[in-house]
């Protein structure tokens, strides 16, 4: 458990060092949620219908999706590991006293975290202070405040066990490009960050409702302004451990499988 | 110009030797923005219109937009990808060659993979031409040429704008993102349902409103009188070029080799 920390934690201070990148990052994603806000306030204008949720609910789940972008987003990757294994590195990985499913978890996990916490404040902040509609508000009581950290951090858990499964797949396929693709793009859209679930059409919904990839994002963002009471993310909670449990353990036995037939490439 | 018609035959030749990989690449840059495509479908699914725009007029901005961007990541990815040059001290290289810089930046990367995405917008924008109740005219059909080849070119200035920054640093270049992926994001509405700032910004400063709203207006028959400005707006986008040209000048001359 120790070696695990340790990885995780050489990660992390690594991941501070980019401040330049953060900076820049930070002006983008700020830039990122107003136009889409603003996109949705001109929708929400002339709208005869009722939608799902209301504006100022709406604003505040897009400046979540920016704050928490490296807890939620599936394009985050780790270039490292793929050369590991296109290169034959994987060698040496393979030689560690430790369970490499468990090494690199650790490894993503905290390179999500270190990038997360150098941008989340300052968008905070500023996202606060912005007039009304395009603030991000409170959420409603503490008791819905609480069980969003919560669902957070099992999302991103939940996040990072999923991204996992890109990285297996290069076992098989030698090139990230595919596996990204399919992966990333169709999970980043069925898990709200190209438009929010609760504005899909219904048949939509209730597709990305079994998939584990809402579960991520959508689910601790609604928690938040509490369109998904207290109780009701007690529930919710279970069902994001029950994911995690499954794919984890789908996760280890598949990179069983890829190392039972790894080919050390290079020579 | 024949030169650099023989560096886009050696890039196209190199790139095609493993042909899978390219193909795949190719169908999975055309999928990428077709989530995106989705996200505006069931946005107007939902809503019906924005501020009195149909789904088939947003189409039709989307498409150009999306394919003035594939083409100017397809031929001027050279200068997007530039900062690596500087850092590696491989511009010197380019330096002592007896042609012009732009032009051996402009051949040293093309993406042909970019094709995929470019199809993608290609038929979006048959699609919403063919839906909407519009006759293409030659004088329509003559602006939305244009409109394409000027967006190109904007797209470009900034590629080039931001690869002569690289000259003084090469930190925190992504920022530019905010208008080459922003503008684009941005530009697939049309302009009139965005605060004024914005607006203003995205026609005045960078022009990619000229290129995309305003002769847009004129296709859809929504101008009032000035028929010819709104079809020759685009051409801010050679307006644009011009200054980012006149930068990318000043940075070579700015240039301090790195390396060993």
């Amino acid at each position: 458990m120790n070696a695990y920390i340790s990885v995780w934690k050489l990660r992390f201070l690594s991941g501070l060092q980019y401040r330049a990148a953060a900076l820049a990052g930070l002006a983008t994603q700020l830039f990122f949620g107003l136009i889409f806000i603003m996109v949705y306030v001109a929708f929400y204008q002339h709208s005869t219908a009722e939608p799902q949720m209301t504006l100022s609910q709406l604003a505040t789940y897009i400046w979540l999706q920016q704050i928490f972008l490296s807890f939620v987003m599936l394009w985050f990757r780790d270039n490292e590991i793929f050369q590991l294994i296109t290169s034959g590195n994987i060698a040496y990985e393979l030689c560690r006293p430790c369970g490499i499913y468990s090494f690199w978890y650790a490894k993503l996990l905290a390179q999500r975290l270190s990038s997360a916490i150098l941008r989340c404040l300052p968008i905070l902040l500023i996202a606060f202070l912005l007039p009304i509609p395009y603030n991000l508000s409170l959420p409603p009581s503490a008791s819905s405040f609480i069980p969003f950290v919560l669902t957070l951090l099992i999302g991103l858990a939940l996040n990072v066990a999923i991204s996992m499964f890109i990285y297996i797949s290069v076992f098989w396929t030698m090139s990230p490009v595919g596996s990204t693709l399919v992966i990333a793009v169709t999970g980043e859209f069925l898990s709200g960050m190209i438009i929010p679930i609760p504005l899909m059409s219904a048949w939509l919904q209730h597709f990305t409702y079994v998939l584990p990839f809402r579960w991520t994002a959508d689910f601790p963002f609604r928690v938040y302004s509490g369109q998904i009471p207290p109780a009701e993310a007690l529930q919710g909670m279970i069902i994001q451990l029950l994911w995690l449990a499954v794919l984890i353990i789908v996760g280890r036995w598949c990179i069983k499988r890829a190392l039972r037939q790894v080919v050390v490439q290079g020579g | 110009m024949y030169l650099y018609l023989k560096y886009v035959a050696i890039l196209f030749k190199s790139q095609t030797q493993y042909r899978l990989s390219f193909w795949l690449l190719a169908i999975g840059q055309a999928l990428t923005p077709l989530t995106v495509f989705a996200g505006l479908y069931f946005m107007f699914a939902q809503f019906g219109q924005v501020k009195g725009w149909s789904f088939y007029e947003a189409a039709l901005c989307y498409a150009i937009v999306g394919l003035s961007f594939a083409l100017a990541e397809t031929f001027a990815r050279g200068f997007d990808m530039f900062s690596t040059l500087v850092a590696s001290g491989d511009f010197d290289r380019l330096l002592v060659r007896p042609r012009s810089t732009v032009l051996q930046v402009l051949g040293s990367r093309f993406e042909f993979a970019r094709l995929g995405r470019m199809l993608q917008s290609l038929i979006i924008l048959l699609w919403s031409l063919n839906k909407l109740p519009l006759t293409l005219t030659a004088p329509k059909l003559l602006t939305l040429i244009l409109m394409i080849v000027c967006g190109t070119l904007i797209f470009a200035g900034i590629f080039i704008a931001t690869a002569s920054f690289s000259f003084w640093t090469i930190q925190g270049l992504e920022v530019a993102n905010v208008f080459t992926d922003g503008g684009r994001e941005m530009a697939k509405y049309p302009l009139s349902i965005y605060e004024k700032w914005v607006a203003v910004f995205f026609t005045y400063i960078i022009p990619l409103g000229c290129v995309n709203y305003l002769p847009l207006l004129y296709i859809l028959g929504r101008t009032d009188g000035h028929e010819i400005l709104y079809m020759l707006s685009p051409l801010a986008g050679i307006v644009f070029i011009i200054p980012c040209l006149l930068l990318w000048k000043i940075g070579v001359r700015h240039y301090c080799s790195t390396g060993s």
